[in-house]
């Protein structure tokens, strides 16, 4: 208990002066805090390291420099009960094709042990909140629609009730009808369950509705945090302002407006 | 019957039981028949492992105790299992060579099976050939010799050294293919048994070996000491044949054997019959029942052979999958073994392993690896990186996401190797007859020494349908262990 006892109101994600190369590209060094029960939206151009950011957190690379932070905590390599408490959907999604959609979203906990009524029971509960319609829990991932799929992703990454949540793009593949619904519920879940999220998305006006805050990625370097105000009215750089001017011509939600 | 009652007797008396070899000719396997026969006439159980391998093979099986007894030439003796150190006409002085390695042999059978080189008739009298020297004065005459014959220290190496021959044109051939390649003038000069039905049929003349290059290669029976006290009887009812078989006599039992296709077993006893008054019947195995045998044989060596390639080959696909490094070097190494011809990796099984079952299973299994591994390498490098990611960000420990996602992921891929494997190995089983294991390859090379066509069928039929059998089984297992979702999604094209 000690650890909890000495991370009390620390970031529930902290990233300090992390490096991560793949060559030339890569990511770093980044510096990054995200408070507890915050929604922060990680945006920038594809190439930017937004997914290694999120790789880095969950310990599935290791930084070649720097320090990744849990509540306080340094992440430790290959620590599996670390993991369980971070809810990931991967870009893509990732469901696993051998696996119904319940035997995805119940994988861990089985491994787990859980009594199967408990499984069951939250099995249920995740559904009604994804809205995810029962009966195809039976299902096999290529039968189900690209918005049941994310959603199966979604019940996945919140099954073991995890404190953060890390989205890698959970809306990339949609048309925008199931992309509007998803967005609608997904809001709406975040809100409910006051969960520490980290969202990627290159999507500005999805960004907004989501996040309390932005962090614009590129090459991978953070060229500004703040809310779409303060990006639009003080671009830190050329290129913040040409990021937010190149989506604002697609429209952004009115409210959003300077 | 007296002879019978005693050898009953002297049975119960010593337990023996007899295990005759022999080599892969129809002279060597006609003579391995006549000494079980004999022996079953006095009631010792006898058994043949018959058309073991060449000489080496059956001489090794003797020493280490495989074999009890094989039919063997004076000069081979000499030559090429005493390394020349004692004359092949002096039998008192092989008789002592031999006993330091605990080996008997008996006094000649009554006739010789030379080295000698024959020719066509019409080619031999166009050159003027009818004397081995003559061959010096045509340096471009093509000469196709048996294997065994182009390494044997009694062989073309000798010849070639007393006759200062020569030709350049040299290659080794299957004695068969030798005989068809003569008769088709693709080479010039063979050789051959002077016993061989062959020289009648395709009228060749046999060379005169006329610098005495071949020593006398008298026929006998080499049997392991310690038989004059565990089967005495089956040992004296074999030396019956000593000075029973001239030369015209055995010609026309090889004759019915290679060229009547009579079978082996059969020529033997109507043999025996004849001169010896010996009415044992051969044991006639009903075709059914032989093909059943030899099909649990033939099922046995693949089976064995497979479950434990697989046990190795999956294991070592997982961490060739894990470790990069280690990876490159398990592939390289199982990929080496595949290269090994697969006669020489069973002939090399022999010493370590002896003969029968266990070489063939050894060298099966090493060949059942490289598909596997390589297989289970490529299912499990193949699983997309976003699957293996998200097993790993659930906090599924490494054993844990093995066995919940990588390895079912990876059964399509695993199984199409366990297939190419057991098909592998139900054709290379059908080496396994080489070394004394039975299968369904024991028709075939049978029937490849004898020529007949039916003996081959007899094995090959079976064989190919058990590869078939073996790929609808795997079929059929596919359709168990690939999970369910795997199955479909492929089915309806969603995923490879
Ligand atoms: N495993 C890897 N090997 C090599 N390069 C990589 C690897 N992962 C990421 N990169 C490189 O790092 C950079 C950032 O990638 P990524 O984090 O996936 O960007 P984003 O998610 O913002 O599109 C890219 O240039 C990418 O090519
Ligand atoms: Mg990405």
């Amino acid at each position: 208990m000690r650890a909890a006892q000495s991370t009390e109101g620390a970031p529930a994600i902290e990233l300090r002066e992390v490096v991560k190369r793949y060559g030339a590209e890569g990511l770093g060094p980044v510096s990054l805090a995200v408070p507890a029960a915050r929604t922060v939206a990680l945006i920038g151009p594809s190439g930017a390291g937004k997914s290694t950011l999120l790789r880095l957190v969950l310990g599935l690379v290791a930084p070649d420099r720097g320090e990744v932070r849990l509540r306080g905590a340094p992440l430790r390599p290959e620590d599996h009960a670390a993991r369980r408490r971070l809810g990931y959907v991967v870009q893509g999604g990732g469901l696993f094709p051998h696996l119904t959609a319940g035997g995805n979203a119940a994988l861990v906990a089985r491994h787990l042990r859980w009594p199967e009524a408990r499984v069951a029971a939250r099995l249920g509960e995740l559904a009604a909140l994804t809205r995810f319609p029962a009966e195809a829990l039976a299902r096999f991932p290529h039968e189900l629609s690209g918005g049941q799929a994310q959603r199966v992703s979604l019940m996945r990454a919140l099954f073991l009730e995890p404190e953060v949540l890390l989205l890698d793009e959970p809306l990339g593949a949609l048309d925008p009808i199931t992309r509007a619904d998803l967005q609608a519920d997904l809001r709406e879940i975040f809100a409910s369950l006051g969960k520490t999220v980290l969202l990627v998305t290159h999507d500005l006006a999805e960004a907004v509705f989501f996040a309390h805050e932005l962090v614009l990625l590129r090459d991978g370097r953070v060229l500004q945090r703040g809310s779409l105000d303060a990006l639009v009215r003080t671009p830190a750089d050329p290129f913040v302002a040409r990021f937010v001017h190149a989506q604002r011509a697609l429209g952004l939600p009115a409210g959003a407006a300077p | 019957m007296g002879a019978a009652l005693a050898g009953a007797l002297a049975l119960a008396a010593t337990g023996g039981s007899l295990t005759v070899g022999s080599k892969q000719f129809g002279e060597s396997l006609v003579l391995g028949e006549l000494a079980v026969e004999l022996a079953r006439d006095v009631g010792v159980p006898a058994e043949h492992r018959a058309a073991l391998g060449g000489t080496r093979v059956v001489w090794e099986a003797l020493v280490r105790g495989d074999v009890d007894l094989y039919p063997e030439y004076t000069g081979t003796v000499a030559r090429e299992l005493l390394g020349g150190a004692v004359p092949a006409g002096d039998p008192a002085a092989l008789r002592a060579a031999l006993a330091a390695r605990g080996v008997g042999m008996t006094r000649s059978l009554g006739f010789e099976d030379t080295y000698a080189l024959g020719m066509r008739r019409a080619r031999a009298a166009e050159l003027g050939i009818s004397r081995v020297s003559d061959l010096a004065r045509s340096p471009r005459l093509r000469l196709g010799f048996t294997n065994e014959f182009m390494d044997r220290g009694d062989g073309w190496p000798a010849l070639r050294a007393r006759y200062r021959l020569p030709q350049r044109d040299v290659r080794g051939l299957e004695h068969e293919v030798a005989y068809t390649a003569l008769a088709a003038g693709e080479i010039d000069v063979t050789d051959l048994y002077s016993t061989d039905p062959e020289i009648r049929r395709h009228d060749l003349v046999v060379l005169e070996d006329d610098l005495h290059a071949f020593p006398p290669y008298d026929a006998v029976y080499l049997y392991r000491l310690d038989l004059e006290r565990r089967a005495p009887a089956a040992l004296e009812a074999i030396r019956r044949l000593e000075g029973r078989i001239d030369a015209a006599a055995m010609i026309a039992l090889n004759a019915r054997a290679e060229l009547d296709g009579v079978a082996p077993a059969r020529v033997a006893s109507e043999f025996l019959r004849a001169t010896l008054g010996v009415a044992a019947a051969p044991e006639e195995e009903g075709r059914t029942a032989r093909v059943l045998r030899r099909t649990r044989e033939h099922v046995a060596l693949v089976a064995v052979a497979l479950l434990a390639a697989i046990a190795l080959a999956v294991p070592l696909g997982v961490v060739a999958a894990r470790r990069p490094g280690v990876g490159r070097v398990v592939l390289a190494a199982v990929g080496v073994v595949q290269t090994v011809p697969s006669l020489a990796l069973l002939v090399m099984m022999i010493p370590l392993l002896g003969i029968g079952a266990r070489p063939a299973v050894a060298a099966l299994f090493l060949y059942g690896l490289l598909p596997i591994v390589r297989n289970t390498h490529a299912g499990l490098t193949g699983i997309p990186l976003e699957l293996r990611e998200s097993a790993a960000a659930l906090g599924l420990p490494p054993g844990a996401r093995l066995r919940l996602v990588e390895l079912p992921l990876a059964t399509p891929a695993i199984l199409a190797g366990v297939k190419t494997s057991a098909v592998i190995a139900v054709g290379t089983a059908t080496l396994g007859a080489l070394v004394g294991a039975g299968g369904y390859g024991q028709p075939i090379l049978a029937g490849v020494r004898l020529a007949s066509v039916p003996l081959i069928l007899e094995g090959a039929i079976p064989a190919a349908l058990l590869a078939l059998a073996a790929q609808a089984l795997f079929d059929l297992a596919e359709r168990w262990l690939v999970p369910r979702g795997l199955r479909r999604a492929r089915a309806a094209g969603a995923i490879r």
